[in-house]
């Protein structure tokens, strides 16, 4: 009995590891930088030693019950079995080894945590390569790179891009709520308070993306809180963000240019912002540059024309409670204002 | 000793007895009587029905997580019930029925005929009650709390969660945390003062002192909940700024302030848990507990280092790093007591002969399940690793295996184990082997896979998740186990109802236990024991002798109970304790108004303590003390009596 | 005593609902009847959102908090434009002379009832327990579930 239980701890087990191996995104334990990576190994050190100590423990235990296991199923009755002192003071000291061994792994796991905890927090900081600004709203990530020229600073949300290799100060603040802003691959979190401005460092060591989630509950989309974190080489993230820094396009279709106006004759332009354009909005993310974002309403869909239509018509299907309104178009107009949004790269 | 067996005097004084201290008829009866086992009884039965609540809550929000972007239950919805789940479980499942079963089998197992402080008791009993009764049917009228059971601000502050929702789920924790602590100070009185004498405290079983310690941990941990959900209401009615930032509050303070209470809270649902496995496997495996003072000292030092936890739960929250090194330490340190214990129980089994009855079962499923979550807590003390795992299904799966295995299945071994002490009866026991093994495979197949689950990203608290994460399978793998689960408590309900009147009827000490409470009748009499017993050791009943003498000279015709000295228990005084009222009934509705009142407006506090404070008055109105108004002929008779009937035992 | 408790448990329905995607009230319908009442004014998510609203569609820039600026206080008892709710309404829907802009197809029918609700509420025209409490921002004047009914005075443009 107690051996098939082992077993079937052994086999979940070999399932988390082909599961964790196999798992990619959002996956603490496929590091793509240093912390994660320390933190992932401190993870698979623990997992191994308190596997042998539960396996130890377990053996124990189901020798204990089972070597003099009583046929009779009688317990009442006076068949109490009279103590004896030598054995219970050998098995006394058995005792004592047992809290002996069980203090010094708990000193050893103390140490290693205190080591890791120092090691990721110490890792160089280079001069500041990228200061990114966070900002957590129910329910999107404002996502704003600073700089001290105003023209070059970029604005946008919910998608994240860093250059492959270098440490990026990430400054944490939530508009609101408590949120935590998390990207498992490359390190633990950090939760976004109010009144509690944050700091954390991020760095990757290889390219890819990675998504990270909210992890603080934060009402009712909670669930639907996501966002990317593109890490791509040098060059690719300096065209990246020259790209970011343009103005929307001024050159515009007929259509995209109905579409426009009606941008800015409807709700959209009370809470939107798309620079070069009278949408100043600060309520919402900033759509200057949505159409180069592979997801949108934080990670909750791809970006494509379907979703985008569906998101507009009616966001409360997707993500109800959230704070966009279902906005008013017929398809004709909704088409124009696609037209415009995918104009927006 | 029991009715059955009595001479013409025992029988006699059985009737005596039952007259003074049986509760009166009827419906009047339940609803003033302060007899601990009729309380005991009906609070056991009620926290039992607010875990299968909860468990149904658990149900549904599974369904709704088996497959990505589900549409089963809304987001409004799902938060109300995760929140509702962990709030009943908590507040008015794990510590009302630990203090339920110690209400009942305290004062049995010291030897004494009453918990102390009675009518408290009553009123400690009807304040769950109501409590619970307001948190549901808000619930159910959509102003249930949707914040979490522990309500994080500014989430649940008076900006983010506007209406009456987060005011109830605080006005639970008054009425909750007013019992918790009026139970704590009945079963800490009755364990220092109403000892059988010679149970000195080196005599007491580890189950008491299991109860002792909870009680103490009561005191200190719920006072700061309290604290805290007074400042949230009045942040919430009145515009205090206790957790505004912008006023000089701080949100922090309140994680601070609920955690300081949060973590205690654990270790009063997990030590009496272990005070129950102390009592079963002694029994099972017919050996005295291995290793008393290590164990009971284990007790004592893992309450003290509880208290100095509770950062642990906040790792994320940019705390300096200093102070978490700290909590890491302490956190893996508490691990060196559960360890003593955990090796101090499977001496004791080793050296015994076990005998697999189901209560002994669950108690082996105790050890799986709570080692596996111990071992899981000592991942998550780590504070590097804490950063990757916090707030992720890891932590859900985690807490699920300690409270779970360290409180529930030990739990169910208990009620498996005092059932026919309860009722009279016996359970069934193959019906209780199907139920050990549907909620152990259940539980394992539904809260694993929770571990991979974290450590591949998933969050906690959110209502769905998509596809795309690769979550699906494991997911619907975990509803499954749920179901499995409830399958294993629904067979223990089955079992219950089935048995609990025409089960087979269960002798005075089925199991030859060796605990005091197993002394006199399934279930007990009114008044617990003919004759309040003596006591010569430690596992009183397997080293006593026949002729162990008994306490004469304590009047049967009133309700006088033996108070003993706090360390030896060697007779003090002799009190009188008060007969049933239904003053605790009334003055717990009137709290309850008051109480309920302050959600709405502040003035309730005010025009609701009126009828609180006459309820009060009537029920300390002092009133004449039987003993004293007998005129001096009939004591002395009672008296000369008395002597007889003891001279006839001795001889 | 007790029962008290209870009934205002039991009116919660309409104050707890948190529905998102109900359509706005019928506004026609709200001008023809005479004793049209919004019902958002008893919901207390949609004064939240009201008051959300009102900020972040900077209401504040010349009403201030409720104290009024560029713009008259509306936290007080005269009322240039009418109290009733769906005069408000018409009042951020068509925009007013002496400043106050329209507001049409900019923001949604049910966002306008969300405001207009909130609006009323500043002069504490709706029930205690459904309106808002204090923002987690600097106190300018006490919140809506603490503001006292104020009467209503109809008086000319400034």
């Amino acid at each position: 009995m107690r051996a098939r239980q082992i077993n079937w701890g052994f086999l979940t087990w070999v399932a988390l590891v082909n599961t964790t191996v196999a798992a990619t995104t959002q996956s603490s334990v496929d590091p793509a930088g240093p912390q994660a990576q320390h933190i992932s190994q401190l993870w698979w050190v623990m997992l191994y030693l308190l596997t042998g100590v539960f396996i130890l423990v377990m053996s124990l235990l189901s020798i204990g019950a089972f070597r003099r296991r009583s046929k009779a199923a009688e317990t009442s009755g006076r068949n109490v079995i009279q103590t004896d002192s030598l054995r219970e003071t050998k098995m006394a000291r058995v005792v004592m080894g047992g809290v002996v061994v069980t203090t010094v792994i708990l000193f050893a796991l103390l140490v290693s945590s205190f080591i890791v905890g120092r090691t990721i927090y110490s890792i160089p900081k280079e001069p500041t390569v990228l200061t990114i600004d966070i900002t957590g709203h129910q329910w999107w990530w404002d996502v704003r790179y600073e700089n001290q020229v105003a023209s070059q600073i970029v604005t946008t949300a919910n998608e994240i891009h860093i250059p492959v290799g270098r440490q990026i100060l990430f400054k944490l603040n939530s508009a609101d709520v408590i949120h935590s802003f998390w990207v498992p691959n490359l390190h633990g979190k950090t939760d976004l308070i109010p009144g509690h401005p944050a700091e954390t460092w991020l760095k990757a060591d290889r390219t890819g993306v990675y998504r990270g989630q909210c992890a603080e509950f934060c009402g009712h989309q909670h669930a639907h809180m996501a966002f990317e974190v593109v890490v791509e080489s040098e060059e690719q993230f300096q065209a990246w963000y020259e790209s970011q820094l343009k103005s929307a396009p001024a050159q515009l279709t007929s259509s995209q240019s109905r579409g426009l106006q009606l941008f800015l004759s409807k709700p959209c332009v009370m809470c939107h912002t798309i620079q070069g354009t009278d949408a100043g909005g600060k309520v919402g993310p900033d759509l200057t540059h949505l159409a180069s974002r592979q997801t949108i309403a934080a990670g909750a869909l791809q970006n494509n024309r379907t979703n985008l239509s569906r998101w507009i018509l009616n966001s409360q299907d997707v993500k109800p409670g959230n704070h966009m309104p279902p906005i008013p178009l017929n398809s004709e107009e909704l088409n124009f204002v696609l037209d415009y949004l995918e104009s927006l790269k | 000793m029991t009715p059955e067996t009595a001479t013409k005097t025992d029988d006699a004084l059985h009737r005596e007895l039952e007259k003074t201290w049986g509760d009166k008829p009827g419906i009047w009866g339940s609803l003033t009587s302060v007899n601990h086992k009729t309380i005991g009884k009906r609070f056991i039965v009620t926290a039992f029905c607010f875990f299968v609540f909860a468990g149904i809550l658990a149900v549904l929000m599974r369904i709704q997580l088996a497959r990505p972007e589900n549409h089963f239950i809304g987001a409004d919805l799902y938060n109300q019930i995760f929140t509702m789940h962990g709030t009943t479980m908590m507040f008015l499942f794990a510590v009302p029925i630990m203090e339920a079963i110690a209400v009942f089998l305290v004062p049995l197992i010291v030897g004494t005929r009453s918990i102390a402080f009675p009518r408290l008791n009553a009123f400690g009993y009807w304040i769950f009650l109501f409590g619970g009764i307001m948190i549901f049917v808000a619930f159910i009228l959509n102003v249930g709390p949707d914040a979490g059971w522990f309500a994080y601000v500014p989430l649940a502050g008076p900006q983010y969660a506007p209406g009456k929702r987060v005011d109830f789920w605080a006005q639970l924790i008054t009425f909750t945390e007013v019992s918790a602590l009026v139970v704590a100070t009945e079963l800490i009185t009755t364990i220092f003062k109403l000892r059988a004498p010679g149970m000195s405290l080196n005599r007491i079983p580890v189950y008491v002192w299991s109860i002792l310690v909870m009680a103490f941990m009561v005191f200190f941990a719920m006072p700061t909940i309290a604290l805290a959900s007074t400042s949230l209401i009045l942040d919430r009615l009145v515009s205090t700024h206790f957790f505004n930032p912008a006023e000089g509050g701080d949100p922090i303070l309140w994680q601070h302030l609920f955690w300081f209470f949060g973590h205690p809270e654990v270790y009063i649902i997990f030590i009496p848990a272990t005070g129950f496995v102390s009592a079963i496997i002694p029994t099972f495996v017919r050996r005295p507990i291995f290793g008393y003072t290590a164990l009971v000292l284990s007790l004592i030092s893992t309450a003290f280092i509880g208290f100095g936890l509770w950062v642990h739960h906040m790792f994320a929250a940019g705390l300096p790093k200093m102070g978490q090194s700290f909590f890491t330490a302490a956190t893996l340190m508490i691990v060196i007591p559960s360890g003593v214990q955990i090796f101090c129980w499977i001496a004791t089994i080793w050296s015994g002969r076990p005998i697999f009855k189901t209560p002994f079962l669950f108690s082996l499923g105790f050890f799986f399940v709570f080692i596996m979550g111990g071992l899981t807590g000592v991942m998550l003390a780590s504070w590097p690793l804490d950063l990757q795992l916090h707030d992720t299904y890891f932590v859900v799966a985690h807490f699920h295996y300690v409270l779970i295995g360290g409180a529930v299945f030990p739990l169910f071994g208990a009620l498996h184990y005092w059932f026919p002490k309860f009722t009279g009866h016996m359970l069934s026991e193959s019906l209780g082997k199907v139920t050990f093994w549907l909620m152990f495979i259940g539980f394992n197949l539904a809260f694993f896979p929770m571990h991979i689950l974290g450590l591949i990203g998933m969050p906690r608290r959110v209502y769905t998740f998509q596809a795309m994460n690769g979550w699906a399978g494991l997911n619907l793998l975990a509803t499954i186990g749920g179901v499995v689960l409830t399958l294993g408590v629904l067979v223990f309900i089955i079992n219950f109802f089935i048995n609990r009147k025409r089960g087979e009827l269960a002798a005075e000490n089925p199991w030859g236990a060796s605990t005091l409470e197993w002394a006199t009748s399934s279930p007990p009499p009114s008044y617990n024991f003919l004759h309040i017993p003596t006591v010569a050791g430690r596992d009183t009943l397997w080293v006593q002798p026949e002729d162990q003498p008994v306490v004469v000279g304590i009047r049967s015709d009133v309700r006088q109970v033996l108070i003993t000295k706090m360390l030896d228990a060697e007779p003090e005084h002799i009190d009188q304790f008060p007969e049933p009222t239904i003053w605790p009934l009334l003055a717990a509705l009137s709290a309850t108004g008051l109480f309920i009142g302050s959600i709405f407006n502040p003035w309730a506090v005010v025009w609701g303590s009126i009828p609180v404070t006459v309820s009060l008055i009537a029920w300390f109105w002092p009133k004449g003390r039987k003993a004293e108004e007998r005129p001096p002929k009939e004591v002395q008779q009672n008296l000369g009596e008395q002597k007889l009937n003891a001279q006839e035992e001795a001889a | 005593m007790a029962l008290l408790p209870v009934a205002l448990t039991v009116t919660s329905c309409k104050r707890e609902e948190r529905n998102f995607n109900t359509p706005p009230p019928n506004v026609s319908e709200a001008q023809t009847n005479p004793s049209f009442k919004n019902p958002l004014e008893e919901n207390a998510y949609s004064l939240s959102e009201g008051k959300r609203l009102f900020s972040q569609y900077n209401c504040n820039g010349c009403h201030a908090q409720g104290g009024g600026g560029m713009g008259p206080a509306l936290m007080d008892e005269k009322w240039i434009y009418g109290a009733r709710p769906e005069q408000v309404f018409a009042t951020i829907v068509e925009g007013r002379p002496n400043g106050m802009p329209s507001f049409r197809d900019r923001v949604p029918e049910t966002q306008v009832w969300q405001l207009s609700a909130y609006v009323r509420s500043l002069s504490g025209h709706v029930p205690k327990d459904a309106a808002s409490s204090r923002d987690d921002h600097m106190q300018g004047k006490p919140p809506e579930s603490r503001t006292k009914e104020q009467p209503i005075k109809n008086t000319s443009p400034p």
